[in-house]
């Protein structure tokens, strides 16, 4: 390397370490605290100066890479690892998955704590393949996901509490009300453009966050809906102590009790219903709908040509997704037995946004593969607590900025013309 | 009456801190065609740097135009920074791939944002000690007396010197020229030697810093800041935004006012709990009728 070129990359680092100085000299540096009336400032300079000198450091090491031409090597390996990845393999890899998640509960390492997880994820998931129909097929970007994730969860919840009818018959209800909902939202907006479209759900997620908050009378306002009732296998409660000529689960299987019955049934639940919204996807895709979907997806003024009505053709995407949505709300109100309008932000959208755009749009695998990497950061920063959220947002924008078409980027129409192959 | 003249003056101090957050995403809109979802963020990091600022120089003790002229300029300077930063490490690696990759970049910095400053300066709101006080009132006869703080006055009067020098910036200078060329046709732009990127860096720079004003009025309107105003506000002045017609610079103020109009009105007529649930609805319900906004030019769909 020349010696030129050390000097300009070395310039470049200072420059950056200034940049570097303006970013974390006030908002780091000067920490603003209150201490009786009135707000202080307690300097923490130290903490400044190794940033800066992290920044600096960072961009010279870079500067002097790239002089050298070589790319970053793991994520040039990553990437190309994925991209490698092809429709034969990733079936391969898909029954691989399943296989795992049906004896993961009775592997020797499987502790409560990752069963835990593993629900979370499997939550996720299941979102991201309700949302993939809507964003990944149907090409629209649904910014308020969540408020149909949130009316499952609230109708189940009233339901169960009401009625108190089972499970069974009110997961389909609460299904049926986000549909509804998806389609009270979509008629009128679903003729807008892309951004406008995201924009107005993510107004909508947000209305009916507000209404959760302010409508006491029925949603109990920031309180929340306590006691919702668990699920029960087929009928047979996880009780500890069933009442009075009742069986229980681990009475009728003559096994001895332990709380671990519920969370393995609630996590083979979640499996099977992941995978029926991923199956269904997978068999609609081959229907003229959602060939429709896929149509409109990439050119809506020759879809209209042809005679495809774009807002029916959406409008049926977005209350399928919204339905799964609404699944999906119902088992995490079943799971918690208590719902908050807090579980219902806008960042939980945004999560489940990332998770099918990170995936690689319109890739059920990839969808897998993004919930299990967000919710794992997430996890292993789960010591950090305050760090977690950051190192969440900041693996968003690197995967964006290394693969923005996402983890995943090989999906191909279902079909082509002519059995056209690239 | 005279509550609703009340009511108007409010809501007109609120509609400018939406407009000016507003043009900042009308103009990163109109130069690369993305929602920025960081900016509401962008905003409220000048409402803390104005916050640190005002503290700084609150124990010094100068006079108040100086403190606020010096606490403008700190603020504009550092939130910029800011902005540059942003657009130089999330958005423009990724300017020429696919629609929704930058929306997620965005919408991860604008976590990473947020919880940076949660991180930093502590999850508690931030309450600030008023600087200014008293005001003009007026119809001192009647049962209502309506009341305009000089704050308010500071904010319109801020708001529309702030909107002069940045119209004549974007209709009359070189590099008002370059910017509305680079949203028309940005290859054409670049063949007749104007740096687009650097023209894009630009409107970031200036988005940021009149965000950071906002923000900086924010922080003396309000009196008390966390980390996530930004969420809040920045939806609204997306809202402006896309209500004034996204892409046009007087919509976007246009569409700031009736935010901040329709925010207070329903606040103060109709109910406290649903004010952000209106703004929303009359976003929905005018993209029915205008789907273009305002102001904004009608969508040419070409094959």
């Amino acid at each position: 390397m020349e010696k030129q070129d050390i000097i300009k990359s070395f310039k470049d680092s200072l420059f950056t370490g200034l940049i570097a100085l303006a970013l974390f000299g006030p908002i780091v540096g000067l920490r603003t605290a209150s201490k009786g009336e009135g707000l202080f400032i307690t300097p923490q300079w130290g903490v400044v100066f190794l940033l800066v000198g992290l920044c600096i450091l960072g961009r010279f090491l870079i500067n002097i890479n790239s002089a050298r031409r070589t790319e970053f090597k793991i994520f040039s390996t990553l990437s190309s690892k994925f991209s490698s990845i092809t429709e034969d393999k990733a079936k391969h890899f898909a029954i691989t998955g399943i296989l795992f998640a049906v004896v993961f509960p009775f592997l020797p390492f499987t502790d409560r704590y990752f069963m835990d997880v593993a629900i979370m994820i499997l939550t996720y998931i299941m979102l991201g393949w309700g949302l993939n129909i809507v964003v990944g097929l149907a090409g629209l970007l649904d910014l308020g996901y969540v408020a149909f994730y949130a009316v499952g969860a609230y109708s189940y919840a009233l339901i169960a509490t009401t009625f108190g009818w089972s499970f069974w018959i009110c997961l389909p209800l609460a299904g049926l009300f986000a549909a509804f909902f998806g389609i009270l939202l979509g008629f009128p907006v679903l003729r807008l453009r892309g951004d406008y479209l995201a924009i107005v759900t993510l107004g909508f997620g947000e209305i009916i966050r507000i209404i959760l908050i302010n409508w006491y009378e029925v949603t109990n306002g920031p309180d929340g809906i306590t006691g919702i009732p668990r699920p029960s296998f087929f009928g047979l409660p996880f009780k500890r102590s069933p009442d009075e000529g009742e069986m229980s689960f681990h009475t009728f299987f003559g096994l001895e009790y332990s709380t671990m019955h519920r969370i393995i049934f609630l996590y083979y639940l979640i499996l099977v219903l992941a995978l029926i919204t991923n199956y269904f996807t997978l068999k609609i895709r081959k229907l003229p709908v959602g060939r429709a979907w896929e149509a409109l997806r990439e050119d809506e003024i020759a879809c209209k040509s042809l005679g495809v009505n774009p807002t029916n053709t959406k409008l049926t995407a977005f209350a399928i997704g919204a339905m799964f949505g609404g699944f999906a709300g119902s088992f995490f109100a079943t799971r918690q037995a208590f719902i908050s309008p807090e579980s219902f932000t806008f960042i939980e959208s945004a999560i489940i946004v990332a998770i099918v755009v990170l995936g690689g749009m319109g890739s059920q695998t990839g969808v897998v593969l993004a919930s299990i990497f967000l919710i794992g950061i997430t996890e292993i920063f789960r010591d950090l607590e305050q760090y977690r959220m950051i190192a969440f947002g900041g693996a968003m924008v690197l995967i964006m900025v290394f693969k923005p078409k996402g983890i995943l980027a090989n999906r191909k129409p279902t079909i082509l013309m002519h059995g056209d192959k690239k | 009456m005279e509550y609703f003249i009340q009511q108007l003056v409010n809501g007109i101090t609120l509609g400018s801190i939406y407009g000016l957050i507003a043009i900042g995403y009308t103009m990163v809109y109109g130069i690369i065609g993305m929602i920025n979802f960081a900016h509401g963020d962008i905003f409220m990091i000048g409402a803390f740097v104005a916050l640190i600022s005002f503290i700084i120089f609150g124990l010094t003790g100068v006079a108040l135009p100086i403190i606020l002229l010096l606490v403008l300029l700190i603020a504009m300077l550092f939130t910029a920074c800011y902005g540059w930063t942003v657009e130089k490490l999330a958005y423009k690696p990724l300017r020429g791939s696919f629609r929704l990759a930058p929306l997620i970049s965005a919408l991860g910095m604008s976590i990473v944002l947020q919880n940076y400053v949660q991180v930093s300066q502590g999850a508690r709101v931030k309450p600030m000690q008023p600087l200014f006080s008293g005001g003009l009132e007026f119809f001192k006869n009647s049962e209502f007396i309506v009341t305009v703080s000089y704050l308010q006055i500071f904010i319109v009067v801020l708001t529309i010197i702030l909107m002069g020098i940045f119209t004549y910036l974007i209709t009359k200078t070189d590099l008002g020229r370059a910017q509305r060329a680079c949203e028309q046709d940005r290859t054409m732009t670049a063949l007749l030697g104007i740096n687009v990127d650097r023209t894009i860096s630009i409107t970031f720079i200036i988005g940021s810093s009149l965000a950071s004003v906002a923000g900086m009025m924010f922080v003396l309107y309000y009196g008390v800041i966390d980390f996530y105003i930004g969420f809040l506000a920045g939806i609204k002045a997306f809202t402006a935004a896309v209500l004034g017609g996204i892409g046009s610079l007087p919509g976007a103020m246009l569409g700031g006012l009736l935010i901040g109009l329709i925010e207070t009105f329903w606040a103060g007529y109709v109910s406290l709990e649903y004010k952000d649930v209106a703004a929303f609805s009359v976003l929905i319900v005018v993209l029915i009728f205008f789907p273009t906004g305002f102001l904004g030019k009608p969508d040419i769909e070409k094959v």
